[in-house]
């Protein structure tokens, strides 16, 4: 919990890897290797779940930053769950694209980035936290951290009220429009996407098994056997270049746009949350307004009071979140550029890897003499 | 007679049922092309009959058949008078320039009944009225045939099945398909025709082919099969995708079945396989329907056939021919696997045409909510992208599907006529014993007779028997011929179909390969294209 200058010595964010990952049992633990901007010397942390949840919470419960309620937070992952058969199922929905990938690769890209963009943000980069949670030896999770006064955020039914006010900001009300469109979007995209890669994975398995078949159709009794014997053979390679191909693409299609459209649909959920909050204290504000109003003359200047000071949050927050906004739009767009063109540079290149085998294939049959 | 269009789609799903009418939009669907060069590269001549001997005179200059035919001499008690009788007043002369030509090589013995000729179709099925003169055919020694062989004849013809349409309305109604003869072959009167034929007669001329031939071994191809659910579809107008599948699905198997029939060397040259193709009227197969009398009793006799196989136990003197069985049993269940491999693989290609499509349609959306311009303009280019690559699977999907999932189950169905024949020389086989054993009685009779207290009758008994023995003796002899000839005709066939598989496979790999390759190209340019809209999102 060091108060002291540590913390002052800012970590080179796009430092930050999570180089290793192990499992026991049911508890995933993850490597962390970190640099600070002013050195090169590394430090390696090993973190669980859990104290990623106690980061997050410790980002949440800054007292000493104004307008903290107008930062959207980088999204956390959601918990991931140890893939025993039964629940592969169940990780899928909770997880989405982060379940798939070999041994939690996709998952620990996804916590690193969420790392890197904490790192990155020129408030919560300062916290004590995260400096703790990346440097200190103990499992910093261990610790009972405050209970912030930002929870995760979950609309109850009389919040869902709140959610549709409208504001008094037109910037802030297109935001809160679009956000809510595009949310929703994006998370449809995903989906649909999820879908066609899980498809091309069953292709690949499907591939699989004819390509198996046709290894058994071996059958030595004449010379005409013998042709089809081989023949039979060829296609099995076929197919199996075929299935290793889709295996190819889906690993693409996981690690470049899967990961990126994850990544967009949860920060577009962070942003909502963020301008949720602010919608909060917009409904608080008009509310001690109100009251500052009707307040009899012995309580109105307590009321005057309380107005003046949520006056005063409301426009730190306001004006936190619309810079807020104008970063987030800025790194949105960057980070799915990025995720586009690598996405399309792998797929062209398996493309290419593939068309060449295939053309190989092709000429090797047409000499193959009957 | 109401036309059946095909219902517009703004997409290009179609594909299953109208290949041709796709063409512009893309590549046309390798199988056409399929079946042609499939069956184009194939004949070697096996010429079983090559004894079409004046044809060589009769033909065109123009015409590059005259290698074909190389001139052999026909024994004189040959079928060339009978071939007048055979036409019939409402046919074109089918024979104008074929007048010696042998079209039947083994004419119909006694008819199967399970198989017979309808009675509601104009009899001038030539298999009526020819009185067998199968010895002379049959004794001709296969050697001149393997020679042949090595002539090295090109097989010109080329069928194709096309413009399903619908006739009528309601459960009477039934598809018309146009069926478009392309041949250089002086077995015909034109070089190119086109007639309009419907399912049962398809049907019709399998039947009647299957009576005259698979009896003394020749592998008939099978025709395709009868769909009731699928038919039902048809014919009360439901004109949805899997109507429209069914229909070119069915198109598609009949061409395949025309071109194998006529690939047969023997086939091709029988009048019922050029009536079929040739006349503009065809009386219909009424006898096909399943559940008319004829159904009925084919069932009936498919049963007693059964029981049959099991209760005949042969005698095998040759090897190869259990060997062959128990081979063709091994083949028969890999296929069948394989078969099921690729339906699951079809499967899954359409479901992630549908997925792609399903995802383009949600990341267009998204282009179009987008805010930001260079990333609007990127999402929408994705949109695109996947939309492409969602056609791409279609066909992908459209060639595993036409290229393998028919082949293997045209193979599978083939090797059932395959084990049918077998079958049928074990008949023979059994046939040949029965008489056996009829001649021994006989002979007992005889000789019991010999010792006979009536001598009024005697004589006219022993004349009788006399009789009945030398009738005996010669069904014996021919009992024996006739299984030394089935024996010899299915090792021809089976090596024949041996052949036939390997090249049948090898085309479509190729094919297929093709198919994939040019996937992939398609790929590569989406990919490249889409790269700079990526790369320009400031």
């Amino acid at each position: 919990m060091g108060s002291n200058e540590d913390s002052a010595q800012s970590v080179n964010g796009s430092s930050i890897k999570i180089t290793d990952v192990t499992q026991d049992g049911d508890t995933l633990t993850f490597a962390i290797t970190s640099q600070k901007s002013s050195s090169s010397a590394g430090v390696c942390v090993f973190r669980t779940y859990e104290d990623f949840e106690w980061l997050q919470q410790g980002l949440f419960s800054q007292e000493d930053v104004p307008g903290l309620q107008g930062v959207i937070f980088p999204p956390l992952p959601s918990k991931p769950l140890p893939s025993t058969s039964l629940s592969q199922a169940k990780a899928l929905k909770q997880l989405g694209f982060l379940a798939l990938g070999d041994e939690w690769m996709i998952y620990c890209k996804a916590l690193e980035l969420y790392l890197q963009q904490v790192a990155a943000h020129t408030t919560l980069s300062k916290s004590k936290a995260l400096y703790s949670f990346l440097n200190s030896s103990e499992s910093p999770g261990k610790q009972c951290g405050k209970k912030g006064i930002l929870n995760r955020l979950s609309q109850a039914m009389e919040e869902m009220r709140k959610e549709g006010h409208k504001d008094v900001d037109e910037f802030f009300q297109s935001e809160r429009d679009s956000s809510t469109n595009l949310s929703a979007l994006f998370k449809l995209s995903t989906e649909k996407f999820l879908d066609v890669v899980l498809n091309k994975q069953r292709l690949a398995l499907a591939c699989g098994h004819f390509s198996t078949s046709l290894h058994l159709c071996v059958n030595q009794d004449n010379p005409t056997a013998v042709a089809f014997s081989k023949i039979c053979l060829k296609l099995s390679d076929i197919i199996e270049a075929v299935k290793i191909n889709y295996e190819k693409v889906s690993d693409n299609d996981i690690s470049t746009l899967g990961l990126g459209l994850d990544l967009e649909s949860r920060y577009q959920e962070a942003k909502r949350e963020m301008l949720f909050r602010r919608t909060c204290k917009l409904v608080e504000l008009e509310t001690a307004n109100r009251n500052s109003e009707r307040a009899k003359p012995n309580k109105k200047a307590i009321m005057e009071g309380v107005q003046k000071a949520t006056q005063k949050e409301f426009d730190i927050i306001s004006s936190v979140a619309k810079q807020e906004i104008e970063h987030y739009h800025r790194d949105r767009v960057s980070l799915l550029r990025d995720f586009l063109i690598c996405w399309c540079e792998k797929q062209l290149s398996t493309a290419r890897e593939s068309s060449a085998l295939l053309s190989q294939h092709l000429d090797a049959c047409k000499k193959f003499a009957v | 007679m109401t036309a059946w269009e095909p219902p517009d789609r703004p997409r290009s799903r179609l594909a299953y049922c109208c290949p041709e009418k796709m063409a512009e939009d893309r590549e046309p669907p390798p199988l056409a092309d399929a079946v042609q060069t499939d069956f184009r590269e194939v004949e070697e001549g096996e010429d079983l009959f090559v004894s079409t001997v004046s044809t060589a005179e009769q033909l065109s200059p123009t015409s590059p058949e005259p290698a074909s035919f190389p001139a052999e001499d026909i024994s004189t008690n040959s079928n060339g008078p009978k071939q007048e009788i055979l036409l019939d007043d409402d046919q074109e002369d089918l024979f104008a320039e074929a007048t010696e030509e042998v079209s039947l090589d083994s004419p119909e013995r006694e008819p199967i009944l399970s198989d017979g000729p309808s009675p509601a179709i104009t009899p001038v099925t030539p298999t009526v009225i020819i009185t067998p003169r199968v010895d002379a055919l049959f004794d001709r020694s296969l050697d001149e045939d393997e020679e042949a062989e090595e002539n090295g004849d090109t097989f010109d013809m080329q069928i194709t099945v096309s413009d399903p349409e619908k006739v009528g309305d309601g459960m009477n109604a039934y598809m018309a398909y146009k069926v478009t003869t392309k041949t250089s072959l002086s077995l015909f009167s034109r070089n190119e025709f086109s007639v309009k034929r419907r399912f049962s007669d398809f049907l019709g001329l399998h039947s009647k082919l299957a009576s005259k031939y698979m009896h003394i071994g020749y592998i008939v191809p099978p025709a395709p099969e009868k769909s009731i659910v699928g038919m039902t579809k048809v014919k009360v107008g439901k004109e949805d995708l899997s109507s429209a599948e069914f229909v070119e699905k069915r198109r598609s198997a009949l061409e395949r079945y025309l071109m194998r029939t006529v690939n047969h060397p023997a086939l091709v040259k029988d009048p019922d396989v050029i009536q079929f193709l040739e006349n503009t009227e065809l009386p219909r197969a009424v006898s096909t329907q399943a559940l008319s009398g004829a159904g009925i009793l084919r069932m009936v006799n498919k049963a007693a056939d059964a029981v049959n196989k099991m209760t005949i136990k042969m005698n095998e003197s040759d090897a190869w021919f259990e060997e062959k069985q128990q081979q063709f049993e091994n083949l028969d269940i890999q296929l069948r696997k394989l078969h099921a491999s690729v339906e699951s693989l079809v499967c899954h290609r359409k479901e992630l045409s549908v997925n792609t499509a399903s995802f383009a349609k949600s990341a267009a959306m998204l282009g179009n909510s987008e805010d930001h311009t260079a990333l609007s303009r990127a999402l929408s280019q994705l949109a695109e992208v996947e939309e492409k690559i969602d056609q791409l699977h279609h066909e992908q999907a459209y060639a595993d599907f036409y290229l393998f999932s028919e082949l293997l189950g045209d193979y599978v169905r083939l090797i059932t006529a395959v084990k049918g024949v077998f079958d049928q020389r074990m008949k023979t086989w059994s046939k040949w014993q029965d008489a056996q054993v009829m001649l021994q009685r006989k002979r007992e009779a005889e000789a019991k007779l010999q010792y006979a207290n009536k001598p009024d009758k005697l004589q006219q008994a022993k004349d009788e028997i006399k009789e009945e023995i030398e009738e005996w003796e010669a069904k014996v002899q021919q009992g024996e011929r006739d299984f030394e000839q089935i024996s010899k005709n299915i090792r021809r066939e089976v090596e024949r179909f041996e052949k036939q598989r390997v090249k049948d496979f090898k085309v479509v790999i190729i094919k297929y390969l093709e198919s994939l390759v040019h996937t992939q190209q398609q790929l590569i340019k989406y990919w490249e294209a889409f790269l700079p809209e990526a790369k320009a999102i400031a």
